[in-house]
């Protein structure tokens, strides 16, 4: 189940070819579907690419386009965690200026959230927070105050809760 | 045995029964053109534009049931493919398209000639192979053979670059091909679905039968004719099922849709079952989606488990192929008694049934279609080009057998006709072969009557001369103010002279009572095509006629309706 509202992720696993995801992509775009957030990498078999697609949600539309997904030949299988409880994260750096006077209370607020400093200079904080989107759009909003330089975002991936797998 | 890899491409095609190749050569063909140089065991047939490749494949497949091939080189010869590919994805035949590509080292650098191809066809192949590899070119031959032409069958490209081409390889004829991502079903329903359908059927008042292009691929029309018979239920064929079941058997309706007959068209407007075999709800059968046979339950069976649902939700699923689909219900199914709807269907069928106007001065295209159905008996294969003389051949020409009309359903591609019927020629060397066409799609793909003449194919084309875009000047004349915009091309050769000037027969028609005799003279000639320049009455339309976007109930059913 999608932790995030009016969002849907899809996992797709393909394999580890070129051209692979320009094939997914195209076939998302040319429906006039915004991908929201992917991200790709290799999975413990090197000759499988495991895909996690963000789009918003739109049931009809929706179906169609995994059975579209479902019929590119280097697909090997499309997940759909629709109704199905999962666990959902997302890794974002975050560049944020600090004066010498708030670096204590950012520290706090960067404990709170369970997030690590990973590098600072004289005027910035790096700071490393992982979580699902919701969680991550909280923090971005706690930081604007200090001013955000720059900030990344990895796009979210979804694993199945229990014991079922992508694969089973 | 070392061969190079441009030799274990043509090798590869042997080795997977491919006969004929249709093509033309270029700097990156070079060396699989000299692969083909002296062979026997393919035949290789130079054409005169790429597009003419793709169409004339396309309709070789379309005729013989097998994957049809083409060639072309790298940059402007692989983008004049594009169209044929495209035509051929959307009626879902089996093609494989080969086109040389630059170096793998000068790839992606601008180099004389290139294109990413397989990047321009990604939306209208089934699949594609850029080959980096000479050791992989017996694996992808077979493999994109093997996905052409399985499963919804469509075409795949394979980009080869000239040093793969060029590089030697220890080669082996590839014994099986396993592609864990693809595994093409015959059938995935189980028996459930089926016995559902047959319930669904025996319970139904006023069921109706959809058959398109699907019952002819899977070769499935002896038992959908079965079907229909022992269930008693009447079918309409599409465009792309013409002929799946015969066009003079009692149950057939004819075709649906926009330029449908009014019987099918009525029976899928008033129908309480829909039973979908092989055809996809295009929006020239379903007019405004909402009002299209609305008081129906619909039972969808469709190898393709995408097409279930993508425009409308079926009450029930039967993925599977028709053949085995239909085998299945055959015996589940009870004969209907011949009831009131029978018989009203019956009643329509004959109150409208397709008549040749009685307007004995004009030469008409439905007079010249009528005589060509009566003169051949319903036994030769038509092949049309896209427009008013398309839809005028679908009503009035009579098929009693699948694989013998074809058309560009779903792409809707002039240009088509004549190439198409040059390769379903190739395929079918014993059959008379007419290319019915209009002079605009004509004059698009006529160069190919060159290489017709070179090959001594006797394929007939009739030209439906009206000096018009006809299709769209009868658009214009309904519903455009009659605003003639762009549609005049009577600034056009003497066909009669064309034809002779390669080679070729010509004759010229403008008058009924000539068209028997020319007919009967192409008929008679087999060594060399034959043009029939029908002059025909400029302004005729085709009916009946459903106006874009609109329902059954707001149907043209002749021109006195307009």
């Amino acid at each position: 189940m999608s932790e995030t509202h009016g969002m849907h992720s899809i996992t797709v696993l393909v394999e580890n070819k070129p051209g692979v995801l320009a094939r997914v992509c195209g076939l998302f775009a040319r429906r006039g579907f915004n991908i929201e957030s992917l991200t790709v990498s290799i999975t413990d078999d090197p000759t499988i690419s495991r895909m996690t697609i963000v789009v918003a949600d739109d049931e009809h539309e929706l179906a169609q386009i995994i059975s579209q997904t479902n019929k590119l030949i280097d697909v090997v299988k499309v997940v759909d965690y629709y109704s199905h409880p999962t666990a959902e994260r997302e890794l974002a750096l975050i560049k944020v200026a600090v004066k010498a006077a708030d670096r204590a209370e950012l520290m706090q607020v960067a404990n709170i959230f369970r997030a690590n400093i990973i590098d600072i200079s004289k005027t910035t904080f790096t700071i490393e927070v992982t979580g699902s989107k919701s969680k991550i759009d909280a923090f971005v909003e706690l930081l604007k105050p200090y001013g955000i330089k720059e900030a990344v975002r990895t796009g979210t991936i979804v694993v199945s809760r229990g014991a079922s797998t992508a694969m089973s | 045995m070392k061969l190079k890899g441009s030799e274990a491409l043509v090798q590869s095609l042997v080795d997977c029964g491919v006969e004929v190749i249709f093509g033309i050569p270029g700097g990156q063909m070079i060396p699989i053109y000299d692969a083909l140089y002296g062979r026997t065991d393919i035949k290789n047939i130079l054409m005169r534009h790429e597009q003419g490749a793709a169409h004339a494949a396309d309709g070789y497949a379309r005729a013989t049931g097998k994957i049809g091939v083409c060639f072309a080189t790298s940059g402007p010869g692989a983008t004049n493919l594009v169209t044929g590919i495209a035509t051929a994805n959307m009626d879902s035949i089996p093609m494989l398209a080969v086109t040389g590509q630059v170096g793998t080292a000068a790839l992606g650098k601008d180099a004389f000639q290139e294109v990413d191809i397989t990047g321009v066809t990604m939306p209208i192949t089934k699949h594609s192979y850029l080959v980096k590899k000479a050791e992989d070119l017996p694996r992808v031959v077979s493999e994109a053979i093997y996905i052409a032409t399985t499963g919804r069958p469509g075409p795949v490209l394979i980009d080869i670059p000239s040093d793969v081409q060029r590089a030697v390889i220890d080669y082996k004829p590839v014994k099986s091909v396993s592609i864990r991502s693809y595994i093409p079903i015959r059938e995935a329903t189980g028996d459930a679905e089926i016995e559902k359908a047959a319930k669904m059927i025996n319970a139904s008042k006023k069921p109706v039968i959809y058959a398109g292009g699907g019952v002819v691929s899977a070769g499935a029309s002896k038992e959908l004719t079965e079907f229909a018979e022992k269930a008693n239920i009447y079918a309409a064929a599409t465009l792309m099922g013409k002929g799946a079941i015969s066009d003079k058997h009692p149950k057939c309706l004819g075709m649906p849709g926009m330029h449908g007959t009014v019987a099918a068209n009525y029976a899928f407007r008033d129908c309480d079952l829909m039973i979908v075999c092989g055809a996809r709800f295009d929006d020239r059968i379903t007019g405004k989606i909402y009002e299209f046979a609305k008081n129906a339950k619909i039972i969808h069976i469709d190898i393709d488990k995408a097409e279930q649902g993508k425009t409308i939700k079926p009450d029930l699923s039967v993925v599977s192929d028709c053949k085995t689909a239909l085998k299945k219900l055959i015996p589940l199914v009870n004969a209907k008694p011949e009831g009131r709807w029978n018989k009203q269907l019956a009643a329509w069928k004959k109150e409208y049934a397709m008549k040749v106007p009685a307007e004995k001065d004009k030469l008409l295209p439905q007079y010249i279609l009528a005589k060509l159905s009566e003169i051949t008996k319903g036994n030769a294969i038509v092949v049309t080009d896209v427009g008013q003389h398309q839809m005028f051949s679908a009503l009035y020409t009579q098929s009693i057998k699948p694989r013998t009309f074809l058309s560009s359903g779903g792409f809707g591609t002039m240009g088509f006709g004549f190439p198409a019927a040059f390769g379903a020629q190739v395929g079918e060397p014993k059959a008379d072969v007419f290319a019915v066409v209009g002079d605009g799609g004509f004059q698009m793909t006529l160069q190919e009557l060159a290489p017709a003449v070179e090959q001594k194919l006797p394929v007939k084309i009739l030209i439906f001369n009206n000096k018009y875009l006809g299709m769209v000047r009868q658009w214009q004349e309904l519903f455009w103010n009659k605003h003639y915009s762009g549609v005049d091309i009577s600034a056009q050769p003497d066909f009669v002279k064309l034809a002779e000037s390669y080679g070729a027969c010509g004759i010229m028609v403008d008058k009924p009572a000539d068209v028997e005799k020319a007919l009967k003279k192409s008929l008679a000639i087999k060594d060399k095509p034959v043009v029939i320049d029908f002059r025909i009455d400029p302004e005729e339309n085709v009916y009946p006629m459903i106006p874009a976007g609109m329902s059954v109930d707001d149907m043209l059913i002749s021109k006195e309706d307009k």
